[in-house]
């Protein structure tokens, strides 16, 4: 920074105080989690505060994998996880290529349509999707998941995979065709090699939404053999005398996947959401 | 996919019949008639099972006095469910709760969230760091923030919250965060906006950096100080994307549920629910399927009105 003119100076160091202030308030209470998974039996918080455990444990992992089939909630939430976000991917991106490369009858009426159902808060379908589940026999099963959460998130995914195969070029499409590919060849061998960005950010935010929600999986799992990672957490969280040893080295392994997922994707982030931004 | 494999073994020779063009002339883009409606119909299905038939499926339900339980009837009713949400002091008590979390949560997300980003725009060093940090709480799950955020809020005077701010002179003596209902939305309000920050930045960050540094320099050429530009160059420009950030953080502020629903559970008797809180108590503690019906339908409306309005803005300011 010194060679910055003076009050540039001045300038630049009151921002970066500002902004490490904000980044404490910002991952304060994460790091305090942290702590708190690798301290014993933490019932009441320490007086004072320590960030650093004095004498620091792994026992808190170890009873959390012991007891209440959490190991199993990992599991099934990777699984409930990566099955929605194949399923978005591969449904979504179908339905972006139909609305970005083909004219057909009732186009513009079915493409506005899914796009004004993204006005509906998703929870609001609870009920209505609630009676239906039961009557499909999907209580407990991890189909009834995937499905709700691919659908509620397609219609956000097929408009922003939708904008970005608009951009593509036409015509190594064309090409392809002159040479006898038909559309489906066309589009796996073509559109979707080329549009593997924009899948990653699809993939990626369709697996963390899986893998954190916590509603439906509430209200139709009961089996405890088929609970995801939150219920399992909320599970740690006692009535009365709670754990929180437990319950955030609980959290911090259902949290610590995200984390990595974010950092070695946040290019996708940010497009991801910027792109809803600028095209809403 | 079955149904695409089967297409894929197909003989391509097939002669290519009633094929439309997808562009005006001089696009070779053939195809058969119903090729889209191929590629659409695995996730529409899908999607007018889960979310098109539930929508109007919940209409339905709204006006029955609905039995969950095998082997009972459900009742027609009419408007009666609607009636009585409308005389039930809790839902106004839940939706009063839910503007007064918008409100406050709106404010604090945007004006945090665009500050950040006018700082993160302008500091040269760290920027992508930065704007990680800011970013990680939107990454972490609701259910493990708002216990997080239970025990930083702790009554025990080394609750992590009450310890800070003794130390700092904030307070004289700590604070029994739960044991009320205004220092229990202390807390509610203090996470909504902590976990939202990021994304309000992020996107506000996104708008900044479209902004031509030459139009900066032109107004620095006519006298315009720091604050002079961000009010005449930054805030004019950013308008979509401020409406945009404004729309979409009332819309999900409208739809708080897990930190409430885990926090207080809407407790104590109903003085801290919100809107979806209520209906998920009328609905699944209650099994009042019917009538939580009506409060969704309630709330949809109120949102989607919200979202109109919105549109309607957005095109003014677009012919302005």
């Amino acid at each position: 920074m010194s060679i910055l003119p003076r009050t540039q100076r001045g300038f630049q160091i009151t921002i970066l105080i500002i902004l490490i202030a904000g980044a404490v308030i910002a991952v304060t209470p994460m790091v305090y989690m942290v702590s708190t998974a690798f301290k014993p039996a933490a019932y009441v918080p320490e007086f004072p505060p320590r960030f650093i455990p004095s004498n620091p444990t792994l026992e808190n992992f170890r009873t959390a994998f012991a007891s209440r089939n959490f190991d199993r909630a990992f599991f099934n939430s990777a699984k409930v996880a990566v099955a929605t976000s194949f399923v978005v991917t591969a449904l979504a991106s179908m339905m972006a290529y139909a609305f970005a490369r083909f004219e057909f009858p009732g186009k513009t009426l079915i493409f506005y349509s899914v796009l004004a159902m993204m006005m509906v808060p998703t929870m609001m379908l609870i009920i209505p999707q609630f009676i239906l589940a039961r009557r499909l026999g999907l209580q407990n099963s991890h189909t009834g998941l995937v499905m709700v959460y691919a659908a509620g998130g397609m219609a956000f995914n097929m408009f922003l995979l939708r904008g970005f195969f608009e951009e593509l070029p036409r015509e190594l499409e064309e090409s392809a065709l002159i040479d006898g590919a038909n559309q489906f060849v066309i589009f796996t061998r073509i559109m979707l090699p080329l549009a593997r960005p924009a899948l990653s950010t699809v993939a990626v935010f369709s697996f963390l939404g899986a893998w954190d929600e916590y509603i439906w999986a509430l209200t139709i799992l009961t089996d405890p053999a088929k609970r995801t990672l939150p219920i399992a957490i909320q599970n740690f969280r006692g009535a009365h005398a709670t754990d929180w040893g437990l319950v955030f080295a609980a959290s911090l392994t259902a949290v610590v996947p995200t984390v990595l997922l974010f950092i070695f994707f946040q290019r996708y982030f940010v497009q991801g959401i910027s792109t809803g931004a600028l095209k809403g | 996919m079955p149904a695409q494999s089967q297409i894929h073994a197909r003989p391509r020779r097939v002669p290519l019949l009633a094929g439309r063009l997808s562009r005006p002339a001089g696009a070779h883009l053939r195809y058969r008639w119903y090729v889209p409606y191929l590629f659409l119909l695995p996730g529409l299905s899908l999607y007018l099972l889960w979310m098109v038939y539930p929508l109007g499926y919940e209409f339905y339900i709204s006006f029955f006095d609905w039995k969950i339980m095998p082997g009972q009837t459900s009742q027609y009713i009419g408007l009666e469910n609607y009636r009585r949400v409308l005389d039930d002091k809790y839902f106004w008590l839940s939706l009063e709760n839910t503007v007064r979390y918008t409100v406050v949560t709106v404010i604090g997300q945007m004006v945090i969230g665009l500050a950040l980003a006018v700082l993160v725009h302008r500091v040269f060093i760290a920027k992508r760091l930065f704007r990680a940090i800011y970013y990680l709480p939107v990454v972490t799950s609701w259910v493990v923030v708002s216990f997080l955020f239970q025990f930083i809020f702790s009554s025990h005077p080394g609750g992590l919250a009450n310890y800070v701010l003794t130390q700092l002179g904030l307070l004289s003596a700590p604070v029994a965060w739960m044991s009320e209902t205004k220092t229990a939305w202390v807390i509610i309000y203090t996470l909504g906006i902590w976990k939202g920050i990021g994304w309000s930045m992020v996107i506000f960050l996104a708008a900044l950096q479209g902004i031509p540094v030459e139009l900066y320099e032109a107004a620095a050429i006519d006298g315009a100080g720091e604050w002079g530009q961000f009010r005449r160059v930054t805030l004019p420009l950013i308008r979509r994307t401020t409406l945009f950030v404004l729309v979409a953080l009332i819309i999900g502020g409208f739809q708080v549920f897990i930190s409430v629903y885990l926090i207080t559970g809407g407790g104590p008797l109903h003085r801290t629910e919100v809107v979806l809180s209520y209906m998920y108590d009328r609905a699944f503690d209650r099994l009042w399927f019917g009538y939580g019906a009506a409060i969704s339908y309630i709330l949809a409306a109120i949102v989607v009105f919200i979202s109109f309005v919105q549109m309607r803005f957005f095109r003014q300011t677009d012919e302005e």
